[in-house]
Parts: structure tokens; sequence; C-alpha cells
């Protein structure tokens, strides 16, 4: 039974980092769009940053 | 004369050397318009963020401070096909937003401590039927105390708040007894396990609060999504004007942006967007938006003229008087505040219910208590007993009984094209027994269309077509439409208040006023429409008339026999003259209807209807009715309507057609039934429960069991509300 000692708190820490990861996505907005969040996961990779910028460069 | 286009009124800072603007955009449907906006627009340089929200269809912008102009952000949209508008938060949204946010995190906050309490809970009911140790119990019991107790004190205040609102307005809500139940489990719980019982109400109290949660987060979901998408249909209808910033030069500014004593350019062709006096220019004017008469005023030197009417002929300089806020007449917005006032003591179904539901729940724990001290039981037994009676009646099958109904409703009208401004639009829209129609742009069609196009040959109509491209006048548009004209005649010429000339293979073609192509004589031949307008096309020697008017909507006639078929009274109140609206309520097997009244002898209609005792649903556009759709018992409006019909009607729909009416009654009534039936649902359960728990004999296994059976049981019947609305 000393077990419970270490189970207990565990779930209950796991339980609240599972929380806090919650109040952070919420916090960053994450939730504002869900319509749209639902469609991104299956979109297209946007090109990385710096190809980005090579795409500005050519079409200018 | 140049004209530029001004939106900086939109353009806010967003950190050190960054701008940020919000657009509003039409047609965004799917990912794959999403990811083409995003790089379409991405790919100009010095844009730092470019983000489209699917929900509320808008695009958040961002870039280096000063390298661009948020018009060329509009026209890359345009080029990629999007029509869009910059858009600003109406302040109202923005706390909507923040308080479903709040929402969401005590529902997060709920939900995380239901878990983990429920996790110890398990081990107890186990455990108190085999060989738990009271220790061990005790250990768990105070565990669930630790967690629940902060996470109710966290989650229940939106329930907590409004309790407290109510009770120091001497009134009770739904949240009084919803409040007192989870309070007193708590307190009984933190009592029991001071005492070693082998129960405690911690798991109940908390699954409580969850289940309510998810139920007030739903309701406010629905109106603030539909807030956002009406909010950004409002910007779509671009509503700017042409303001000089200087003698000779004008800018087409926002009407935030226009104050009284500016000076604003119209157009012919244009919507007035503020009330004001002309001090230059003749013009005819079209007011059927506001008066509901669809013949033109002319307009000179001194003529006042209302946000709302279009001008039609000439151009006009127009000093304002008053606008954005202010650009109505005060006998609308008095009547308006009159009627909206009235409807206030409307009272929603979930209240009625709640009403009836707080004193019969706290009577049963009372009497519970007081009946178990009666026969003999001790103080502390009695009071558990009763505590377990109002976690058994917690009202969550109550509480989602109705959001889950309108949540689900709402977004199969949303489908269907009808936009809700309010959760009880749909209780009171499915108790309408009669409906009252206004003509002009509601009945009719907003825009004009040709009506003769058959008699007159092909080849001539098309050529009058093109040359209609050449002009503003909206008489001319509705030409231009009906003869499916692409290329324009690039020599003509347009003479204000007259109409269009050119020149094509040496013959003089002219589009305009009978006597401009002279061809009185065959207008006075004709016998036409009264209704309709009169414009005239000429052909070197050849002189033909081209009747226009306001077409009936397409599906009118079957939308009326629809209403007809199930037993909805209609009738027709127009402030337009009584030829146009005989000839409307004939076409359309109308019996009742009346002429040329004001909007004052509109809200007496409704008034005297309201005394026979009958449910009456407005629809109409303009600006003259906006008072007696507050003042209906339920009200709808066309997208096209004026801006204040529309944030005073309960439902908006899109489109051409009027099916949408049908529609919405159809979707109101079966959610009605449902909510109905869910309310029953709800009570039912409660009518099995309570007679257990007075006995005495319920664990919190049970309870739980039985509560969460009659919440998922009431959502599942909330979906059926998706597929109501039959055929017309």
């Amino acid at each position: 039974m000393e077990i419970l000692v270490i189970l207990v708190p565990l779930a209950l820490a796991l339980g609240l980092t599972g929380l806090a990861a919650f109040l952070w996505s919420l916090r960053s907005g994450q939730y504002d769009d869900l319509d749209g969040a639902a469609w991104r996961a299956i979109a297209d990779d946007e090109p990385p940053p710096e190809r980005k910028a090579d795409l500005a460069q050519a079409k200018r | 004369m140049q004209v530029t286009r001004d939106f900086s009124h939109y353009v806010k800072a967003a950190g050190p050397g960054l701008q940020h603007i919000d657009l509003a955009v039409e047609g965004v449907h799917c990912a794959g318009c999403m990811a083409k906006i995003e790089r379409g627009l991405s790919a100009m340089p010095d844009v730092t963020l470019a983000r489209v929200n699917l929900t509320n269809r808008r695009v958040a912008l961002e870039w280096k401070e000063g390298t661009l102009d948020p018009i060329s952000f509009i026209d890359r949209l345009a080029e990629l096909g999007y029509k869009a508008y910059p858009f600003e938060t109406a302040s109202a949204e923005a706390t909507e937003v923040e308080e479903s946010r709040f929402l969401l995190r005590c529902l997060g906050v709920a939900a995380f401590a239901t878990m983990n309490v429920m996790m110890l809970s398990i081990p107890v009911w186990s455990g108190n039927v085999s060989d738990m140790l009271p220790e061990q119990r005790d250990f768990f019991h105070w565990l669930s105390a630790l967690i629940a107790l902060p996470a109710a004190a966290y989650a229940g205040q939106p329930f907590f708040r409004s309790a407290w609102r109510a009770l120091s307005n001497k009134t009770t809500n739904m949240d009084v007894p919803i409040s007192i139940g989870v309070i007193l489990a708590l307190g009984m719980s933190v009592v029991e396990t001071i005492h070693h019982a082998e129960h405690a109400y911690f798991d109940a109290a908390i699954m409580l609060l969850t289940f309510l949660l998810v139920g007030r987060f739903l309701d406010q979901n629905m109106r603030r999504r539909t807030r956002a998408v009406a909010g950004n249909l409002a910007a779509l209808k671009a509503e700017t004007a042409a303001k000089f910033v200087r003698p000779d030069e004008v800018s087409q500014v926002p009407v935030g942006a226009i104050h009284p004593g500016d000076i604003v350019l119209l157009r012919p062709g244009e919507r007035c967007a503020v009330d004001g006096t002309v001090i230059e220019g003749r013009s005819e004017i079209d007011q059927s938006l506001i008066t509901g008469e669809t013949l033109y005023v002319t307009a000179e030197q001194g003529t006042p003229v209302y946000a709302g009417s279009m001008n039609v002929s000439g151009t006009l300089r127009v000093r304002v008087s008053a606008a954005s806020e202010a650009t109505l007449l005060a006998e609308i917005t008095r009547l308006l505040d009159n009627a909206l006032q009235a409807r206030s003591r409307y009272m929603r179904l979930a209240d009625r219910a709640s009403r009836l539901y707080a004193p019969v729940v706290h009577a049963a724990a009372l009497l519970t208590v007081l009946g178990w001290v009666f026969w003999g039981a001790s103080w502390h037994d009695a009071i558990v007993t009763g505590v377990a009676v109002l976690i058994i009646t917690c009202p969550c099958a109550l509480g989602l009984a109705i959001p889950t109904v309108q949540t689900v409703a709402s977004g199969a009208m949303f489908k269907s094209g009808v936009l809700l401004n309010s959760g009880d639009a749909i209780e009171r829209l499915a108790e309408a027994d009669h409906v009252i129609f206004d003509k002009t742009g509601t009945l009719t069609l907003p825009d004009l269309e040709v009506v003769n196009a058959s008699g007159i040959p092909a080849d001539i109509f098309k050529l009058a077509g093109q040359l209609a491209l050449s002009s503003h006048h909206p008489v001319a548009a509705a030409v231009a439409l009906a003869a499916g004209a692409k290329s324009p005649i690039l020599s003509a010429v347009e003479e204000a208040g007259q109409g269009v000339r050119a020149t094509v293979d040496g013959v003089e073609i002219r589009l305009g006023r009978p006597s401009f192509c002279g061809a009185e004589h065959l207008v006075m031949d004709a016998e036409l429409d009264p209704e309709a307008s009169v414009v005239a096309f000429s052909k070197g020697a050849e002189r033909f008339v081209i009747s226009v008017r306001q077409g009936l909507r397409p599906d009118a006639k079957a939308v009326i026999a629809a209403l007809q078929a199930r037993k909805i009274g209609v009738e027709i109140l127009s402030g337009d003259r009584e030829a146009a609206v005989t000839a409307a309520a004939r076409a359309l097997g109308i019996v009742e209807w009346r002429a040329g009244v004001t909007p004052a002898d509109k809200i007496a209609r409704i008034e005297e209807l309201k005394a026979r005792g009958m449910k009456v649903l407005m629809v109409g556009d303009g600006m003259n009715d906006a008072p007696s759709l507050a003042a209906a018992h339920v009200s709808m409006s066309p997208i096209s309507a004026a801006h204040l019909s529309q944030a005073t009607a309960d439902l908006v729909f899109l489109g051409k057609p009027l099916a949408p009416v049908v529609v919405a009654i159809d979707f109101s009534r079966k959610a009605l039934h449902l909510m109905r039936q869910n309310l029953w649902l709800a009570i039912g359960y409660n009518f099995l429960a309570v007679p257990i728990a007075i006995s005495g004999i319920v664990t919190p296994l049970i309870a739980a069991a039985a509560m969460s059976g009659s919440s998922i049981l009431v959502m599942l019947n909330a979906l059926r509300a998706r597929n109501a609305a039959r055929r017309i």
C-alpha cells in the first residue's frame, strides 16, 4: 500500500501537467478557430521561412 | 478627379515596427481557400503574418510598418477571387470572446478535477464493499477534497456570480439551485470526511459543474459564432462614402471616419451611407429601403437625404448632418426603443422551467430532511439524505436540455442560410402563427429586372445591354444583366440625368429617358405595369421601350403557399403605393394587404394582432420596418436589408430565395419540440431518481451514473435537431 504514496501524487502531477498544457494552449489562441485547425492538419506543409524569403525574392 | 481609398482608420499597431489589420472575407469555405489566401498574402514582400480564421471567416494580417497600404491586401484578395473588407471588432464581440475563454478555462479545470476525483472515488466505492481500511478511505477522501474544493471555487464562478446577482435582485434563476446544491454537497462532504464516513460527494459536485459548464459553453458559443459572421456580412456590405478631403479631391473612406459637417460625393448608382442635405447637383433618389416607396424622389439643393437611399441619376454633393451611429430619423429610433423594451418581457423556456424547478427541488430536499428527523433518524443522517436528494436532482440534464438543441439547430439553420441573432429566437419563431411581410425588398428582390425582354429583338436588346455597361445607373445595370452583355461600347458618352449615347457603325444609339431617345409617344401608348420604370432605347430611327421593375423573389409564391399549408396567416404591410401592393398581393395569392402604411401604423397593426392572441412573425428589410421588426413576437430580415433592420431582426437570411423563412420555421418548430422533449426527459429522470434518493439507499455511484446517463441522453436527443426541414 506504500506504493500509493508514489502513485497518487504521480497521477495528480500528470493530471496537472495536462491542465497546464490546456491552459497554455487556450492562452495561445489554439481554440479560436477550431474549424480551421481541423483542416490545417491535412493541409500541405507551408514552405519553411528561408524558402518563403526566396519565393518573395523571386516574385520581385 | 482622382479617387483614393483610405482604410488607415482600421490599421492598428502590433508590436515594434509592425502593423495589424483584420479583414472580413467573403467566400472562404474550406481548407483550399485557407491555403490559397495564406500563400497568396504571405508571398507579398514585408508581410510577416497572414492567418485565416475559418470559424469567423476573417484574415489577420501583420506587416512591417509603413511598407504597405491595406488597399494592396484587398486588391490581392480580389485577384485571388475573394471579396474582402476591413473589419473592426465591436466591443460586444470582444467581451464575448473573453467570456467564452473564461468558460473554457473553467471547463478545463472542472474536467481535470472530475477525472482525478473519480480516480480516487472508484477505489473507495470498491473498497467499501471489500477490505479497505478506514484510514485509507479517509486519505482518499481528503485528497478528493484537496482537488475538488479549489477546483469548484474556480470553475463554479459563472454560476455563483449569476446566482448572487439574482438573489441580490430578489429573484431566482437556474443558477441558484445549482450553487446551493454544489456548496451544500461540498460542505457536507467535508463534514462527512471529518467524521470518517463511508461516503463523500466531492465527485458528484464537481461532475455536476463539468456537465453544466459544457451546456453553458455551447450556449455561449452558438451566439458568438453567429454574431461574428453577421458582423462580417455587415462589414462586407462596405459602408463607405466618398469624402472631399480637398475641394477637388475625394477619398473613399469608411463611414466610421465621417463626421457631421463633412462633404461627401454621391455618384449615380451609389447608396448613401450618411444623413445630410444636398448642397449641389440634381438627381433622383430611390428611398425604397427607407420608406418602401418604389417611385423615385427628385433631389436638388436643400433636399435632405437619408442613409440607405440610392442615388439614381445625377452626381450630388451632400453636407453630412449625421453619420455612423446617428443616421436615423428620430422617430424610428424612438419607436424602436419602445418596441424593444416591450419585447424583453418574453421569458425563455429555460427560465420558465427553472422557475418551477428550483422551489420544487428545494422543497423536496427540505421535506426529506424533516421527514427523516420526524421518523426518528438523527439530524446528521437526515441532512446526508437531503444532500443526496439535491445532488441527484442536479439540473445538469436540465442545464443541457436547451443549449444543446439550440446549438445543433442553429448550426443546421446556418447551413440553410439563416443566421440567428439570439438563442431564444428559435423558441419565439416556433410559436409564430401569423406572418407579416413587407413588400419592397422582402417579397420583391432588392435589384431591378427587365420585364419585357421578350418583346424586343434579341440583337437590339444585346446592343442596349452593351451600351448600358457604360452607365452607373441601376436601371442600366439591370438592362446589362438581362442582356448578358460583357463588352462595353468604348466610345459611349454619359449625359447626367439623361442617358448614354454612342455611335456604332455610323448609327447613333441612345439609352436613357424616353425624352432623351425621342420615344415619349411609345411610352404613352404602352400600357405598363404601374410599378415599372421605363427606359427607352433608340437606334437610328428605331425606338424601343424597356420596362424595368423589382421582380418578386423567385420562390415567393411557393413560400406563401407553404406557409398557408402550415395554417400560418399571411399578410402584406407596405409603405408603397396601393397599385404596386395590389399587384404583388394578387400575384402571390395573399388576401390581406395594406398599402401606404407608416412605421407607426405597422406597429399598431402588430399590437392589434397581439391583442387577439396571435404571435406575429414580421419579415422586412427597410429602415421603416425596424420598429415593427422589434415590436413583433419574432422577426426576420434578408441580408440585403438596411443595417438597422438587420441588427434588430432575430434572424437574418441569405441569398435570393424566400425559402429560408419556411425552413427556419420548420427547424425552430422541430427544435422547440426537442427542447420540450428534453425537459420532459430531465424531469422524468428526476421523478425516477428522487424517490430513490429520498429513501436514503442511493450511493454516490448510482447518483453519478444516473446523472451522467440523463445528461448524455439529452445531448443525443438534441442531435436530432439537425434534420428537420421538409422541402417546400
